[in-house]
């Protein structure tokens, strides 16, 4: 499959709206605070509207990239500006595109100083994680791969918590490290294919070796693992995303943690399938180690946002798992649940975000009976509660059950223990993670919602306002719809998650 | 024996070098007439001189095509790679002298000889570029250093200036001794000075392959020092932070490349014969270069000495494209790709350290890596400017020098799979460049993450450097391919 040599007119339209949106922001006086907010509104929401017609395309029927289109970048060294999307990338690229508004409305009190650098790395960030999911030139994704590092480091280091300065650099060193090994990897994929274009190299016979593919698939797998994150490289997370402001959290676990994951999909599946398979058991031992790591470790959390934070470990340790199914199933469940997560965790972090505001704390003890007070956002907050924990009825359940399908019928996990095969053993073993995440949700949503109220600062809270309703109810409305009627959503990925299984080699069936 | 008539040394193929310096001459000469206080009319007359060579260079390269020009009898080659490098040059100069102009009247050390040394260390470095014989290697390398020895001393009576002078010159002598005694011995070796010759006498009967090898070594002793490659590197720190500021930013630039124009010359065309065994050697150098130059940085609290070791880093990081230049096959792309690298680090350094001028005070200090607190606040586009100047560094996009070290960890894997001391190379290089990122960052957090007592505004001539590099550092980020592919032919010349 090869790439047209056009250029993607639509796709880098949708790239420069909020660059533009930047330099509207930058040559604004700081003083125009309110411009600038409402120039992140407007530019944010008229990129998400753009986006919308993304949707036109007939991925149902293809798995080819739409809106695509490649032209030379450094043509002597084989690199191309290129960009596409298609079923395995779309979803995430709208969710990005939603995220955009919704953190911008997000911190509209929230964020007080530097109010116009604030925005403007906001809406900075959107173009770069944007191109990493449209990028179809290895050379082209590392750049935004990189580049999304920078904006986020700054929103973590200038507005975030009390140890913002270590959490930021944490990210920032965690991330750049694991990136150069991948830069190793795109290097020489690049010299031995003699181009950088994804699509070229798909299929491509490039005569390295069963070896050489595995250290490749290495170089990749480790970037994208610390950014899942895939345990043990979870820990610059807690850090990041409890120092980090409510928008960031959002960006965090909404988008950037998918970028990982995205990654597995986009470079690692299909660039090695033999070693994709020899990997996959150790990368699903991992994936189910961080399921209950993850659970566990968010039980024992005082800080609610830091509770939110592990259970991103737990909850991406599914996606991890779905995807190394390696089968139709798992994958689509995986995907899904990529973007599940990104809607339940990124509401979780903009409601603790709101009460954040409200009580300048997130320790559970200094709440409780809540929904006496504010009974319009905890039940609210209920509902979201719920879709994270995966009830039947809201979008995580129907990830989560694709998820532990795919991965109870999978051949890909080629081991035995005490004569049970891996592929049931993990799954029963990570369906620990779903009861997990009922205890410690239910747990939290008690402590801090239901009783008496006990502190007498909480009497006062004034219950969600019409700003704050208006940033959740776009993910409220999704989290129903994906929990009702999930099948448009696994429509669009279907013909691109087939004929990357399809890619793969045939694997071996367990007796 | 014929005798050399003038029109037979071609004088035209070495004519922008021969314009800066005649330029020079008559800049020293217009300078006794410049009353003090008005030295900046040196400054502009020197630019003037600048632009004239830049355009004599810029006909030169359009009309020469892939033909290398020849004068003085094959001493000195103007092929596309010397065009190249003496553009990097030129520049250099010229935003050097940007930088100077307000600098020198505000630290009261207003003496219009900064132009006309500039002006011969230009010199010094455009000839090395071209120089074909080694020889004319030497007078090159001693032409840009001894006005570099004075430049560092020009802040006298300060006494940091003064030491970095002399510690420079006493350094840069034995470097130099070492260098003519390398000559000496390849001579005796080879019975040749000439590059080509060299190479035909490696090939033919008999050479004395001790002699050429032991030669070879201490030539490249004596370029590890200029171009501040451990474990040469000692005196870099403090002639850096001793030197005025413009100085530093001109050496760490124009010196650099001047030492890599000779380096990959002198290896490429004149030693491919033994190039497994000076291939180790760099390939050891750039591994030693690049862990103490990024490691000791960490530790820096002064800007300059700071920007030193990251000097010396970065020597490491065009160190590994030179170590990839030992397979014929990689060599083109490898010498383009340090070429390359030397133009954005040019870009970058320079406007890096017009950012450090901006804020350094008249005596000299405000140097320290704290007094960029709060420039976000102060002046924020200085601060943004310096943003992408360190993540240039670095090696993050959107900045030039993101691809320029794509470009060298690409030349270096090509060899990889023939040479694993290269790939244990690249991987130490980008591993060090995490590192690097930890030193780069300070700079950011205190210009954006700190409180500051405020900033004076930059002066126009500083602006104007600032302008050229901020947009310069972007663009070639954005798109590398023009300028990628003008370092691409040029070098193609060198190593046919």
């Amino acid at each position: 499959m090869s790439m047209e040599t056009v250029f993607p007119t639509f796709l880098t339209v949708l790239l420069a709206i909020p660059v533009v949106g930047f330099l509207v922001i930058i040559l604004t006086p700081r003083t125009q605070e309110n411009f600038i907010k409402w120039t992140a509104v407007f530019f944010t929401l008229v990129t998400f509207v753009v986006s919308l017609a993304l949707l036109s395309a007939p991925y149902q029927s293809s798995s080819e990239l739409f809106f695509a289109g490649a032209i030379p970048w450094i043509p002597t060294a084989g690199i191309s500006y290129a960009l596409g999307v298609d079923g395995l990338s779309l979803w995430l690229v709208l969710l990005t595109t939603l995220l955009g508004p919704i953190v911008v409305i997000s911190s509209w009190t929230a964020v007080e100083e530097r109010v116009k650098e604030y925005y403007a790395f906001l809406v900075l960030l959107e173009t770069a994680m944007l191109g990493v999911f449209l990028a179809q030139d290895m050379f082209l994704f590392y750049v935004f791969w990189e580049f999304t590092l920078v904006p986020m480091y700054f929103l973590i280091g200038i507005w975030g918590g009390s140890n913002r300065q270590y959490a930021s650099i944490k990210f920032f060193l965690y991330t750049k490290a694991g990136s150069i090994l991948m830069l190793l990897a795109i290097l020489f994929l690049g010299i031995k294919g003699g181009t950088f274009l994804l699509p070229d190299l798909i299929g491509m016979d490039l005569g390295i070796g069963t070896n050489a593919a595995r250290w490749l698939f290495l170089g990749f797998a480790i970037a994208f693992a610390i950014k899942v994150p895939i345990w043990p490289l979870h820990s610059w997370l807690p850090d990041a995303h409890v120092e980090a402001p409510t928008a960031g959290s959002v960006i965090l676990a909404g988008v950037l943690l998918k970028m990982g994951t995205y990654g597995f999909v986009r470079f690692n599946i299909p660039l090695f399938p033999e070693a994709s398979q020899f990997f996959a058991p150790a990368i699903a031992v991992l994936a189910v180690i961080g399921i209950i790591y993850g659970a566990w470790v968010s039980f024992a959390q005082t800080d609610v946002k830091k509770l939110v934070a592990y259970s991103s470990v737990s909850h991406l340790g599914f996606v991890m798992l779905g995807l190394f199914a390696l089968n139709e199933i798992g994958i689509q469940g995986a995907i899904l649940q990529m973007v599940n997560h990104g809607l339940s965790t990124g509401a979780l972090f903009l409601m603790v975000g709101m009460i954040y505001e409200r009580r300048h704390t997130r320790d559970m003890a200094q709440f409780g009976g809540i929904w006496q007070v504010m009974p319009v956002y905890s039940a609210l907050m209920l509902i979201v509660t719920l879709s994270s924990m995966g009830l039947p009825g809201l979008n995580g359940f129907v990830g989560e059950f694709t998820i532990l399908m795919g991965a109870f019928n999978s051949s890909a996990f080629g081991f035995q223990l005490a004569g049970i095969p891996g592929s049931v053993l993990l799954t029963a073993l990570s369906t620990l993670g779903v009861i997990g995440a009922a205890i410690y949700l239910l747990t939290m949503f008690q402590k801090v919602f239901l009783g008496p109220v006990t502190v007498e600062a909480n009497r006062s809270l004034k219950d969600i306002s019409a700003r704050e309703l208006v940033s959740l109810l776009p993910l409220l409305v999704l989290i129903f719809w994906i929990g009702i009627f999930p099948s448009p959503f696994f429509n669009v990925m279907t013909a691109s998650v087939q004929a990357l299984v399809h890619a793969l080699p045939a694997m071996a069936v367990l007796p | 024996m014929e005798l050399p008539t003038l029109a037979s040394f071609n004088l035209a193929a070495a004519l922008p070098m021969l314009i800066v310096a005649g330029w020079a001459i008559v800049v020293l000469t217009a300078d006794l007439f410049i009353p003090s206080g008005h030295k900046h009319w040196t400054a502009w007359l020197s630019l003037v001189g600048l632009v004239g060579a830049g355009v004599v260079l810029g006909i030169q390269f359009a009309a020469s095509g892939q033909q290398p020009l020849i004068a003085f009898n094959g001493m000195f080659v103007a092929d596309g790679f010397a065009l190249f490098l003496q553009a990097v040059f030129l520049f250099s100069a010229f935003v050097s002298i940007l930088l100077a102009v307000n600098y020198l009247s505000r630290r009261g050390i207003e003496r219009g000889e900064y132009y006309t040394l500039l002006l011969f260390t230009t010199t010094g470095m455009m000839l090395m570029s071209a120089a074909a014989d080694m020889i004319v290697v030497f007078l090159a390398l001693e032409l840009l250093s001894i006005p570099l020895y004075v430049l560092s001393g020009l802040a006298k009576p300060d006494i940091r200036s003064e030491e970095a002078a002399m510690k420079y010159f006493l350094l840069g002598a034995f470097a130099s001794g070492f260098f003519v005694y390398g000559i000496a011995l390849i001579y005796g070796g080879t019975g040749t000075t000439a590059l080509t010759g060299i190479l035909g006498a490696l090939a033919g009967d008999a050479p004395n392959m001790t002699f050429a090898v032991i030669g070879l070594g201490l030539v490249l002793v004596g370029l590890g020092f200029k171009v501040a490659a451990a474990p040469f590197h000692m005196w870099t720190p403090d002639v850096y932070q001793g030197a005025p500021t413009p100085v530093t930013a001109f050496m760490s630039v124009g010196a650099k490349a001047g030492g890599f124009a000779a380096l990959l010359r002198v290896l490429i065309t004149a030693f491919p014969s033994i190039s497994a065994e000076w291939g180790t050697i760099i390939a050891v150098l750039a591994l030693l270069t690049m862990i103490l130059g990024n490691f000791i940085a960490v530790s820096q609290t002064d800007i300059k000495r700071m920007l030193a070791y990251s000097s010396i880093a970065h020597a490491g990081y065009i160190l590994v494209a030179v170590a990839a230049a030992q397979f014929a096959d990689v060599a083109p792309f490898a010498a383009s790709a340090a070429a390359f690298y030397l133009f954005t680090y040019a870009l970058t350094n320079l406007g890096a350290f017009a950012v450090i001028i901006a804020i350094e005070h008249n005596d000299g200090s405000g140097t320290a890596i704290t007094d960029f607190s709060g420039l976000a606040h102060s002046r924020p586009l200085m601060a943004a400017a310096m943003l992408l100047f360190m993540l240039s560094l670095t090696g993050l996009p959107p900045s030039a020098g993101m691809v320029g070290k794509f470009f060298v960890f690409q030349a270096a894997l090509m060899g990889a799979s023939r040479d694993p001391l290269l790939l244990a190379v690249v991987i130490v290089g980008v591993l060090t460049s995490v590192v690097s990122a930890f030193y780069y960052i300070r700079v950011v957090i205190m210009m954006y993450m700190r409180e500051g007592k405020g900033h004076a505004a930059p002066q126009p001539a500083l602006l104007a450097a600032l302008a050229i590099t901020t947009i310069g550092t972007f663009a070639i980020g954005i798109i590398p391919a023009p300028i990628f592919q003008i370092a691409q032919k040029a070098l193609l010349a060198l190593s046919s």
